[in-house]
């Protein structure tokens, strides 16, 4: 899902993706939880993020927040999962692969 | 756990559970029950705000047992587990609220700094005192764990670790690591008078919470018994130290004294 995407690595924030497969499930929309995830996520990180998976969230945090830009979210945040592809470190452009949507975040001993 | 050994001192967790060995996790009722059993009382332990779904993390997250118990609480979360069959049986009984990742918590966690709203552990922390792998320092990987840790809790929140220490050694490293890394906090153990009940939480806090900590009460304990045996311990110490004819001072009220 998207949160792994947007948390970045120790060093090199944020996360590059490219997505081979995607799967939307529905969740339930609990807009309490939504609200507080806000102060959590990097939102130019998410945006990006977001577009690469064909959704369009507004550049900035509308100061109104509305039902429909939580649903939004929620949609960007819990509904769609890369089921394959690839996350990229912006800054040694080192590769983690998602497969079956599980992300594989292991280094190698001289990456530790 | 087929046979009496402890699973740590089989294999490296990512051989040791297998596809067989992950396969056990899903269908046998036993496993099943002590698994959500031990997830249940952790929650329990870092004792969420009432009625708000929190962001939690779910270190050594399995076939996702723990995080059928998060789920069920109506909280989110993210799992880490270094075996790739117990994540694909994760994946397949399938995850609702939750997101899985392959990944070596010794390796720290590569998330955004103050991401969570608590951390729980079941039966994994016990693997980090572990040697898997030549290049593999326990003491810096257990530093490096509980410095990321500390940095994707949000201030003033708990991580619960369920684990099966092999001597009080490794539990005193593990909570030395801990407090190195500014955690605050100490043991929970229920049923400290059982073999077989008995079961190890640590219980970290990231930062001090709104009104200062409390370390939660053990089940199967109760106060009085404690310093009871904590005396009698102190007893036996002072008259170990007599028979060694070592020069003690004496206990207050006493005949020498």
């Amino acid at each position: 899902m998207l949160q792994s995407n947007v948390k970045g690595v120790t060093q090199g924030f944020p996360l590059g993706l490219e997505v081979t497969e995607t799967e939307v499930t529905e969740h339930e929309f609990n807009p309490e939880f939504i609200q507080k995830m806000i102060p959590k996520l990097d939102w130019h990180a998410l945006v990006t993020t977001a577009k690469v998976l064909e959704i369009t969230l507004p550049e900035e945090i509308p100061d109104e927040q509305d039902e429909e830009f939580l649903r939004n979210l929620k949609v960007a945040l819990l509904d769609v999962e890369v089921k394959e592809g690839t996350l990229i470190c912006p800054e040694s452009g080192r590769r983690f692969p998602i497969i079956n949507g599980i992300p594989n975040m292991l280094l190698t001993e001289d990456e530790v | 756990m087929a046979s009496n050994k402890r699973p740590e001192l089989q294999a490296p967790p990512e051989i040791f559970y297998n596809d067989v060995e992950a396969r056990k996790y899903a269908t046998s009722s036993r496993m099943i029950e002590i698994q959500s059993q031990m997830s249940f009382r952790a929650l329990e332990l870092l004792n969420l705000p009432e009625g708000e779904s929190a962001y939690l993390l779910d270190i050594g997250c399995g076939s996702g047992l723990s995080g059928d118990v998060l789920e069920e609480r109506g909280h989110v979360w993210v799992g880490i587990d270094i075996s790739e069959a117990m994540l694909m049986v994760s994946a397949e009984r399938g995850v609702q609220n939750g997101d899985i990742m392959l990944g070596d918590m010794g390796q720290g966690l590569p998330f955004r700094p103050g991401t969570f709203d608590g951390a729980i552990s079941v039966s994994a922390l016990q693997w980090l005192c572990n040697q898997d792998k030549t290049s593999h320092n326990p003491i810096r990987r257990m530093r490096h764990f509980f410095q990321q840790l500390y940095n994707v809790l949000r201030r003033g929140t708990k991580a619960v670790f369920q684990f099966y220490p092999s001597c009080p050694q490794q539990v005193s490293l593990l909570t030395e690591a801990a407090m190195r890394c500014g955690f605050s906090g100490g043991m929970v153990i229920d049923y400290p008078n059982s073999t077989k009940a008995k079961k190890c939480y640590l219980v970290l806090f990231a930062g001090t919470p709104p009104g200062g900590f409390q370390l939660p009460k053990a089940m199967g304990t109760d106060e009085p018994q404690t310093s009871v045996k904590y005396e009698r311990i102190k007893a036996r110490g002072r008259a170990r130290d007599r028979r060694n004819g070592k020069n003690v001072k004496a206990a207050p009220k006493s005949r020498e004294w």
